[in-house]
């Protein structure tokens, strides 16, 4: 047997040896450093499923990009994405990793054959360290992209459709301070250009909540005191279905089932109230 | 692991809600779950509108707490639940409070009892002082 095998061997033997007491120290050092920022049993879970994994992967080698270490790398990539998506930070992230070193730290007594196994391991944990701030930090990108991505969406300008009909599309997923700035923004375009017809196309929104829908209304009372009418369109059918469950009323608020109905409607308003506007959209 | 796995009550994924940006986040989170569940897209829609609710009367009402979720199966038939946990104010009048229309502030007052309509399990607890736990369940079809 090559003394290298046998080194392997040693760290496996270390590690499986003590596995439950190893595994609590390793918990324990860790949920110190998260200040209980995440659950005992989730920590407990993650660490041991960790634990067992790489004891396993161990068993065919240290080259953590093997075949044998894909579920250890796996576990790592689930445990950085959770940890970014939560809030944490990098050092926390992959102090989790790192802390599996002293676990076999050395002492004065420990003997050669041991510190071997100490070192070989220190090598393996730095790589995955390494694997795991990387992950953290790809995941974050894609965080911060895809609420650049909402934002952007939600700046959706308000569109002037014809003489005296603006409308917005809302898109995306709307939180309430949002949702406030584009309805202040189609109020004044209102204003702007003189307006006396709005539409909310809400197709792209894929939840009403009553917070929304809170907007929606005071949105269309606001145009009302403003002399100005507002339609409501795109309302699919699992929204519909969702706000009569919620419970919510719209009263006699104008709704069309697509942006171009809402727009047919406008513009017959608008006719019924000035013929020449409905002379001009009749040709 | 597997995505497509049932999640057992004590390693449902925690979020904390603090922020609005979290209730955005947990309508996200519990949107992810109701298409791993393969939920219909009404059901889908009402599950994700209810969980709106309560996220925000978390931060609102509970002032602040976390949601804690998973995918669940009973019977044979897979199911999302969401559980809502804050240590605020609590809720005096439980049946006040699930009125329609009745809010303490400047809502709707239909988050809760909108809520348990759009779902088919709706448990609600709160003790004035300790906090409020509201957990919803909505199964597939
Ligand atoms: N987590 C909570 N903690 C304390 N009070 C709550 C909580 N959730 C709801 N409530 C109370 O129940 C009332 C009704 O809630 P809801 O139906 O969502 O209406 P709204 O949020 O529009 O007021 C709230 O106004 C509040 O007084
Ligand atoms: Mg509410």
């Amino acid at each position: 047997m090559t003394a290298e095998r046998r080194g392997s061997e040693r760290l496996v033997d270390l590690l499986s040896g003590q596995e439950e007491k190893l595994v609590g120290q390793w918990i324990e050092g860790v949920s110190h450093t998260l200040r209980g920022r995440l659950s005992a049993g989730e920590l407990g879970h993650e660490l041991r499923e960790l634990y067992a994994a790489l004891v396993a992967a161990l068993r065919s080698g240290e080259d953590w990009r093997a075949e044998a270490f894909s579920e250890v790398r796996a576990l790592l990539t689930e445990l950085s994405r959770n940890r970014a998506r939560q809030g944490f930070t990098p050092t926390e992230t992959a102090t989790a990793v790192f802390a599996l070193k002293d676990l076999l730290a050395p002492s004065s007594e420990t003997a050669q054959e041991d510190i071997t196994a100490y070192l070989r391991l220190n090598r393996l944990v730095d790589a995955l360290g390494l694997f795991t701030v990387e992950t953290y930090a790809k995941t974050r990108e894609e965080i911060i992209g895809s609420q650049a991505e909402q934002l952007l969406e939600l700046s959706t300008p308000v569109v002037k459709l014809w003489d005296g009909v603006v409308a917005v599309p809302l898109v995306g997923t709307l939180d309430s301070a949002r949702t406030q700035v584009v309805m202040e923004k189609l109020l004044q375009t209102l204003v702007d250009t003189g307006s006396d017809q709005a539409i909310i196309d809400i197709t792209g929104v894929p939840a009403v909540d009553t917070e929304v829908a809170q907007h929606l209304l005071k949105t269309v009372v606001a145009a009302r005191l403003m002399g100005a009418e507002c339609t409501i369109s795109g309302i699919r059918p699992q929204i519909a279905q969702t706000i009569v469950a919620l419970g919510i009323q719209f009263g006699d608020i104008v709704t069309k089932a697509t942006l171009a109905d809402a727009l047919k409607h406008a513009l017959r308003r608008l006719g019924t109230e000035n013929p020449a506007v409905a002379a001009r959209s009749a040709r | 692991m597997n995505g497509q796995s049932v999640t057992a009550e004590e390693e449902f994924s925690t979020l904390p809600i603090t922020t609005n940006d979290d209730v955005v986040r947990a309508r996200q989170l519990v949107r992810a779950l109701a298409q791993q569940a393969k939920l219909s897209l009404v059901d889908q829609t009402k599950l994700i509108t209810a969980a709106s609710e309560l996220a925000r009367n978390t931060l609102v009402h509970g002032g602040g707490g976390v949601m804690r979720s998973g995918l669940v199966e009973r019977g044979g038939r897979r199911g999302v639940t969401a559980r809502f946990e804050d240590s605020g104010p609590g809720i005096p009048d439980l049946d006040l409070a699930l009125t329609d229309g009745w809010t303490s502030g400047n809502g709707m007052g239909l988050g809760l009892s909108g809520a348990r309509r759009l779902t088919d399990d709706f448990t609600l607890a709160s003790k004035p002082g300790a906090g409020t736990t509201v957990s919803i369940t909505k199964w597939v079809r």
